[in-house]
C-alpha cells in the first residue's frame, strides 16, 4: 500500500469488540489481567496502552522501522536516546540542531559523564574528524534550524557505520512524506511531533522509530524506565492528524516553494534560505533526499535593521507571531529576538542568525494570501 | 480571498473553467475563519470550553445582560464559545449568514422542521432522501399534525402541483442519497420563491466546497457534518446554515430542545475543516478516477457519480458544482443480491459500515445496510436494488483503491 493510504489505515484496524472504524481512545491507567502472574498484552499505561500503540504502528510503518515509541515530548524522546547512553560516552552532533536538543546534550546529558562535540555536518567528512573511540552516537538534524541547512543522511549513516557508531535524525523539518531517514541508513528517526505529524497546533509529542528491533527493545526499557509517554488523547489526536499528513505537507510544501521564489525576486529581501532554491548549498542533496517537496519552513533576510525586522513580524495579518512550526496555521518569528535571543551578538553572528533573519512555518492558507499579506507587511518598512 | 478556484479536475486534468459562485478560497478561510485573531489565553488553537455554566460578577452583571440584551455566554445549552467558532467558521465557507450546530445531522433536519412547521403545515420533499428524514417525516411529523407531501426527484412541476396555501417547506438532497440526482438549485430556489415557500437543501454529499445552494438562492442549506465537514469519522455533527434572522427562532427552539453538541466534538470538528479543501480535492478526485474505473469495468452495469457523462443529471452538476465527491452508487452485472455481497466481503481497502465523508474508505450494499427489513415492493418504490452498492471513496491512494476494487471485482 502506498504511503497516504498506510496513513489511514495501518494501526487504525476496526475494533476488534465493537467495529468502531476509528479505534476507541483507551484512557485506562490499568488493565485487568488474566491470572496472577498471567500478563495480558496491556498491563498498565506507562507500559503499554492500546492508543499509544496504535500510533506508533502507523509511524513504524511511515518510517519504514521495525517499531516506534510515542513520548510527551519530542524533547521526551531525544532525551530517551541520550539516556541509553553510559558516563564515558560521546556524542557527535551537528552544529545546526535544535536549541533544545543543544541544551540537552549540554546541560543534561554531560550531568551522566556524556560528553558532546558539534561539527558541521552539511560537510559529512568533519563527521569522521570528530569520532572517537569513545563516540555512540551521530545525532543530525535536516533541514537544520534556523539556516535550514541541508546534512546529507546517507553519507552520515556510512561513516557513522564504519566507525560502530549509531546514527539518530531529527526529521522534524522533513517528516516522513519527504525523507525517511531509515531508507537511507539512519539508526533511529526522531519527531518532535508537536509539529507536522500532529499538524494543528494542538498537541505536544515526540516520537522515535527505529530500524532494528533490538535497538527498539533497548530504548523502550528506558521509556518504561523513565516514563516520559504521550497520553492517549494525545495519541488520538497525533493519529488523527496523521491521516492527513502528506496532504498537508504536500501541499505546504508547494506554498513554501512558491513563498520562497516570490521572496528571492523581492527588492526588500537579501536573501532566502531554502533548499528548494537552486542557489541554496544544500539544494544538490535535498534533491535527492527529499522526495518531491523541500519541506514547508523558510527563513529569509530583510533588508532592515533590529527593530524593522521587528516591526515587519509584527505587521502580518495571517503569519502569527509565534515560535514552533508544522501546522495548519502559518506563523512568522524573528530568530534574533525571538529562538535564539538567548545567544550573545557575537554568537548569533557566529551561525549567521542576523537581525534581519525571519522564519516562516507556512501553513495551509492560500498562497496568495499569504504573499499578500507578507507584502502589506514589507509596506509597513521603508 | 483569492484563487479563483477550479473544479477537480476528471482524470484526464484537462483544466476547466472556474465556476461562477466560488469566489472565496476555501483554505484560508477553513483555517482562519470564525476564529478570534487574539484567542483566549494568547493561545493558537481555540481552547475546548467544557463549562456547563458561566459565571457573572455580581447580580448587576445579570441584570445587565438581560436588560441590555448582551452577548456572552450564559449555559451551556444556549451555546458555547468553540461552537460559536465553529458555527462562524461553517457560515463563512457556506457564504452565508449564520449557522446553527447540533448533535448529529437527523438532529439539524428535526430542530429546523420543528422551528418552520406547525400542525396543518405541508411540507414537500423530492423522494430521494436519506431514509431517516423520510422516515421523521412520514412517522413523526405526522403526529403533529404536518402533512408531508413527496414527489420524484426533480420532477419540478410535480412539485409546483403539490404546492397549496398550507405548504411551508420544499426540501431536498442536494445530489441525493443514494442515487446521485442533483438538482436545479435556481429552479428550486424559484419556485420557492413564486409561491412563498421557503426552500431547504440537504448538501451533505456536495459540501459547500462542491456547491453553493445560498448563492443559488436557497434559504437553508443542512449539512451532516457527521460526514465531509468532520471527515475523520469521529464524531457526529449537524448543522443548519442561512440568514440570521430567519435562524434565530431556530437557535431558539434548539435551546429549548437540547440537541446541542459537545465542546470536545466541536473542538474535533473545527480541527477536521483546517484541512477541508484538501480532503475534499483528494475525495472528488478518488470519486472521479473510481467512478470511471468501474464504468469501464465488464462485471458494472452502471454507475451512478454527477462526474460521469453518463449521469442523467451531469450537465446540471457540470454547472453547478465544484467537483462531484466521494459517494458512489453502483451496479454490478447480473448479480442477485449474495453475488454483490460477495463483491462488498472481498474488497480490503474499505471498511463495511454505513456513513460516508471520512479519510477511510466505506462500502455498503443499501438492500443489507438500510433496506433489509424492507419489503421488496418499498424496494423498489426507494429504487433499491439488489445489485447496488455505495461505496464512499476516502482520501487513500486512489491506484491503492482501484487495484482493490480490481481484485475483489475478479473473483
Ligand atoms: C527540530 C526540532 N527538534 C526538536 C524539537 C523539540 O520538540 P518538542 O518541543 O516537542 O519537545 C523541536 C521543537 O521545538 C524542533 O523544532
Ligand atoms: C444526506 C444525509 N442527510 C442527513 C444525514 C443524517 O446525519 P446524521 O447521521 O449526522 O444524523 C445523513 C447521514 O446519515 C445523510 O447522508
Amino acid at each position: 500500500m502506498q504511503f497516504r493510504t498506510r496513513a489511514i489505515h495501518v494501526g487504525n484496524e476496526r475494533c476488534p469488540t465493537t467495529g468502531a472504524v476509528v479505534p476507541p481512545i483507551h484512557v485506562a491507567s490499568t488493565f485487568v489481567q488474566p491470572g496472577a502472574g498471567d500478563w495480558g498484552e496491556f498491563d498498565y499505561s506507562r507500559s503499554g496502552n492500546p492508543t499509544r500503540k496504535a500510533l506508533e504502528t502507523t509511524l513504524a510503518s511511515l518510517e519504514g522501522g521495525s517499531g516506534a515509541l510515542a513520548f510527551a515530548s519530542g524533547m521526551a524522546a531525544t532525551h530517551c536516546v541520550t539516556a541509553m547512553l553510559r558516563s564515558g560516552d560521546h556524542i557527535v552532533a551537528g552544529s545546526d540542531i535544535y536549541g533544545g536538543s543543544y541544551r540537552l546534550f549540554h546541560k543534561v546529558a554531560n550531568r551522566a559523564g556524556v560528553t558532546i562535540s558539534l561539527v558541521d555536518t552539511t560537510n559529512p567528512t568533519n563527521l569522521a574528524a570528530a569520532i572517537t573511540p569513545a563516540t555512540k552516537l551521530v545525532w543530525i538534524e535536516t533541514p537544520g534550524n534556523p539556516r535550514m541547512s541541508i546534512t546529507d543522511i546517507a553519507a552520515c549513516a556510512e561513516i557513522a557505520h564504519e566507525h560502530g557508531v549509531l546514527l539518530g535524525v531529527d526529521s522534524t523539518f522533513a517528516t516522513p512524506v519527504l525523507t525517511r531517514p531509515l531508507e537511507l541508513g539512519a539508526d533511529i528517526v526522531m519527531h518532535s511531533a508537536t509539529k507536522y505529524l500532529g499538524g494543528h497546533s494542538d498537541l505536544m509529542g515526540g516520537a522515535l522509530v527505529m530500524r532494528d528491533s533490538v535497538l527498539r527493545d533497548e530504548l523502550y526499557f528506558v521509556q518504561n524506565a523513565t516514563g516520559a509517554i504521550m497520553g492517549p488523547l494525545e495519541c488520538f489526536l497525533c493519529s488523527r492528524g496523521l491521516k492527513t499528513l502528506e496532504l498537508r505537507v504536500r501541499e505546504q510544501s508547494r506554498t513554501a516553494l512558491a513563498l520562497a521564489e516570490w521572496l528571492k525576486s523581492h527588492a526588500q529581501v537579501t536573501r532566502v534560505l531554502y533548499s528548494g532554491l537552486p542557489d541554496h548549498p544544500g539544494h544538490e542533496v535535498a534533491k535527492k533526499q527529499m522526495a518531491g517537496g523541500f519541506g514547508a519552513m523558510l527563513t529569509f533576510e530583510l533588508n532592515g535593521d533590529f527593530q524593522q525586522t521587528k516591526q515587519f513580524v509584527q505587521s502580518t495579518k495571517l503569519f502569527q507571531l509565534a515560535v514552533s512550526l508544522g501546522a495548519v496555521e502559518s506563523l512568522i518569528e524573528q530568530p534574533a529576538s525571538m529562538s535564539h535571543a538567548s545567544y550573545d551578538p557575537a554568537d548569533r553572528a557566529k551561525h549567521g542568525i542576523t537581525d534581519g533573519l525571519i522564519r516562516l512555518s507556512v501553513g495551509l492558507e492560500a498562497l496568495e494570501d499569504l504573499q499578500a499579506d507578507l507584502q502589506q507587511s514589507f509596506e509597513t518598512i521603508n | 480571498m483569492s484563487i479563483p478556484p477550479t473544479r477537480a479536475g476528471s482524470s484526464d486534468d484537462t483544466p476547466r473553467e472556474p465556476l461562477e459562485g466560488f469566489g472565496e478560497d476555501f483554505s484560508t478561510l477553513s483555517v482562519h475563519a470564525g476564529e478570534a485573531r487574539q484567542k483566549p489565553g494568547d493561545s493558537i488553537t481555540d481552547p475546548i470550553f467544557c463549562a456547563s455554566t458561566y459565571t457573572f460578577t455580581d447580580t448587576q452583571a445579570v441584570i445587565d445582560y438581560i436588560e441590555q440584551n448582551q452577548t456572552r455566554e450564559e449555559y451551556g445549552r444556549y451555546g458555547n464559545p468553540g461552537e460559536r467558532v465553529v458555527e462562524r467558521k461553517l457560515a463563512a465557507l457556506e457564504g452565508a449568514e449564520d449557522a446553527v450546530l447540533y448533535s448529529s445531522g437527523m438532529a439539524a433536519m428535526v430542530g429546523l422542521l420543528m422551528t418552520k412547521l406547525s400542525a396543518c403545515d405541508e411540507v414537500i420533499f423530492f423522494d430521494e432522501c436519506y431514509h431517516r428524514s423520510r422516515e421523521f417525516c412520514t412517522k413523526h411529523l405526522s403526529r403533529f399534525g404536518v402533512v408531508t407531501r413527496q414527489v420524484r426527484a426533480c420532477d419540478y412541476e410535480a412539485m409546483e402541483a403539490a404546492i397549496n396555501p398550507h405548504t411551508k417547506l420544499l426540501v431536498s438532497e442536494s445530489p441525493t442519497n443514494p442515487h446521485m440526482s442533483c438538482v436545479d438549485l435556481e429552479r428550486f430556489a424559484q419556485i420557492g420563491r413564486e409561491y412563498k415557500v421557503e426552500t431547504l437543501i440537504d448538501a451533505t454529499l456536495a459540501t459547500p466546497y462542491n456547491l453553493r445552494p445560498i448563492s443559488a438562492g436557497i434559504d437553508y442549506v443542512l449539512h451532516s457534518a457527521t460526514k465531509y465537514l468532520g471527515g475523520h469519522n469521529d464524531l457526529l455533527a449537524g448543522v443548519v446554515i442561512g440568514e440570521k434572522d430567519k435562524l434565530e427562532p431556530v437557535r431558539k427552539l434548539r435551546g429549548i430542545m437540547g440537541a446541542i453538541n459537545g465542546p470536545q466534538n466541536v473542538y474535533l470538528l473545527s480541527r477536521g475543516l483546517k484541512t477541508f479543501e484538501l480532503r475534499m480535492q483528494r475525495h472528488n478526485e478518488n470519486g472521479q478516477r473510481v467512478a470511471e474505473f468501474l464504468e469501464n469495468h465488464p462485471r458494472i452495469e452502471r454507475v451512478l457519480y454527477p462526474g460521469l457523462p453518463s449521469h442523467p443529471y451531469h450537465e446540471i452538476a457540470q454547472e453547478t458544482m465544484r467537483g462531484f465527491g466521494g459517494l458512489i452508487t453502483f451496479f454490478v452485472k447480473d448479480a442477485d443480491w449474495r453475488e454483490t455481497a460477495n463483491i462488498v466481503d472481498a474488497v480490503k481497502i474499505p471498511r463495511i459500515a454505513p456513513s460516508l465523508g471520512g479519510v477511510e474508505s466505506l462500502i455498503e450494499q443499501p438492500l443489507v445496510m438500510s433496506y433489509y427489513q424492507c419489503t421488496p415492493e418499498e424496494r423498489r418504490e426507494f429504487g433499491i436494488h439488489d445489485n447496488m452498492i455505495r461505496l464512499s471513496c476516502g482520501i487513500e491512494n486512489s491506484e491503492d483503491l482501484i487495484a482493490d476494487l480490481k481484485q475483489a471485482l475478479q473473483r
